[in-house]
């Protein structure tokens, strides 16, 4: 037997509480604005993003550019933002301090943030942003957005129909050499070697330096086959990057020598992957491996050194990549 | 949820083939990495990072992931486990290694400034800034 006064009390706590619910979930308080890549606002993208999941399970939406002269919605090469809402408690300064070495959750967001920027540019042109990047909300979003529309819609059309590939060559692991390595010598080439049955000191040291001679034969073609693969790559290519190879102690003691980015124009990718394996197949003892098709993430920054209009500060430059045109 | 995310490597365009003699495993986690941390756009968030902690994290990084989904694959998972490369497991060693590291350059800066063994003071004063380029936009409404 409640009185009428106390049900309507409850209801207004409970109201008073939906609300603040709603309040921890909105934007500004609990959540800020995870920024995946920019696109043309014109791409067909939407029905693709409401499939997705990105970030910490957040669904992906797209964010328009603000600003600019009047609504702009009908303007050709309008831009627009692929965002998540994340929850601040995550992806705050602290927390991405501490998360950035976690691995486990770096992998996470990493993937996260590579799956949904492939969903994208299966779709169309992307220009994908570094990891992490973090907006208080939409509205400074899509200022930061709007105050870069020129740098950003040129970068785009020159990425249009293109995709990048890696391309990487690694020497074999050490004991893999002897069995496939040409020109490894025989007794034969040994003085008074032929037709003699060796003694196991003697042969152990000839097998030894058979090894030996090998592995030097292998490490003498690195060279030759970088050159060859950055030419045969290059000639199908608008533009390519090289980077820093990759070494590993878990990796093995295969070793990384060449590992490169090559912007490709779709309409070459066969010509790109066919003119690589005819390198390859030049070089059976190295290693090389294409990897792709990728967004272009080493070549959203446009090649020629940091654009004037692209930013305001160092933070904004980045490292300035060893790139050039091809 | 159980439903495989759409975009996962596997869907990426089929604008081109996969590679006919690459491996046919999905991406490593070190390929992305390179390409997720250190390349694409950079522009200034609201939120950011010291780059500080984040430079020695990648080299870390470097030596550590070029194919951990390979490890992975045969079970080698130690570095899960290993505080010195998890904080997760073991509170965080790695802010604990960035404090060492920084404890060691201030030291150095120090000898400089005392004229100790200046020959072999490489670093940059701006390397030994920590907290001066942290900061948070933060208008909370």
């Amino acid at each position: 037997m409640t009185h009428p006064e106390e049900h309507a009390e409850r209801a207004e706590q409970d109201d008073r509480v939906a609300q603040d619910d709603r309040v921890a979930h909105d934007r500004s308080a609990g959540h800020v604005v995870y920024v995946y890549a920019v696109v043309e606002a014109a791409a067909p993208l939407r029905d693709r993003l409401a499939a997705l999941r990105g970030v910490a399970e957040a669904r992906v939406e797209l964010l328009s550019e603000t600003g600019g002269d009047g609504d702009g919605s009908g303007r050709p090469g309008r831009l627009a933002l692929v965002v998540s809402s994340v929850p601040r408690a995550d992806f705050d300064e602290a927390a991405l301090t501490r998360n950035f070495e976690d691995l486990a959750w770096l992998e996470r967001v990493a993937r996260a943030h590579h799956d949904v920027v492939g969903a994208v540019a299966a779709r169309g042109t992307v220009l994908p942003l570094r990891m992490a990047t973090v907006y208080e909300d939409g509205d400074r979003a899509g200022r930061a957005l709007s105050e870069r529309h020129e740098t950003f819609a040129r970068r785009l059309a020159a990425l249009r129909a293109h995709a990048e590939y890696g391309v990487k060559l690694s020497l074999p692991p050490a004991g893999a050499v002897s069995r496939t390595a040409p020109a490894a010598p025989t007794d034969s080439a040994v003085p008074g070697g032929e037709g003699r049955p060796a003694g196991p000191g003697r042969a152990y040291l000839h097998r030894r330096r058979a090894q030996r001679q090998a592995r030097e034969a292998v490490h003498a073609q690195a060279g030759p086959a970088a050159a060859a693969l950055s030419e045969a790559a290059a000639r199908h290519a608008s533009e390519h990057v090289r980077h820093a190879p990759q070494r590993s102690p878990l990796s093995g003691p295969s070793q990384n020598v060449l590992n490169a980015s090559y912007l490709v124009p779709d309409a070459r990718a066969d010509a790109f992957r066919a003119a690589v394996a005819r390198v390859a197949e030049r070089f059976p003892d190295l290693r090389v491996e294409v990897t792709g098709p990728w967004a272009p993430y080493s070549f959203a920054m446009p090649p020629s050194g940091p654009d004037p209009a692209a930013g305001d500060g160092p933070d904004e430059a980045g490292p300035a990549p060893a790139r050039e045109a091809s | 949820m159980s439903e495989p995310l759409p975009g996962r490597i596997g869907s990426f365009p089929a604008r081109a083939g996969p590679a006919p003699y690459a491996s046919g495993e999905p991406s490593s986690l070190a390929d992305i990495l390179e390409r997720v941390l250190d390349k694409g756009i950079v522009i200034a968030g609201d939120i950011r990072i010291n780059l500080l902690d984040i430079e020695l994290l990648t080299i870390r990084l470097r030596i550590l992931v070029a194919s951990v989904d390979k490890a992975k694959e045969m079970g080698i998972d130690w570095w899960e486990h290993d505080p010195s490369l998890s904080s997760r497991h073991a509170g965080s060693a790695l802010e604990r290694e960035n404090r060492r590291l920084r404890a060691e350059l201030d030291e150095l800066r120090h000898d400089r400034i005392t004229g100790r063994d200046t020959s072999r003071a490489v670093f940059d004063e701006d390397a030994g800034r920590t907290g001066a380029d942290r900061h948070e936009h933060g208008e909370e409404r």
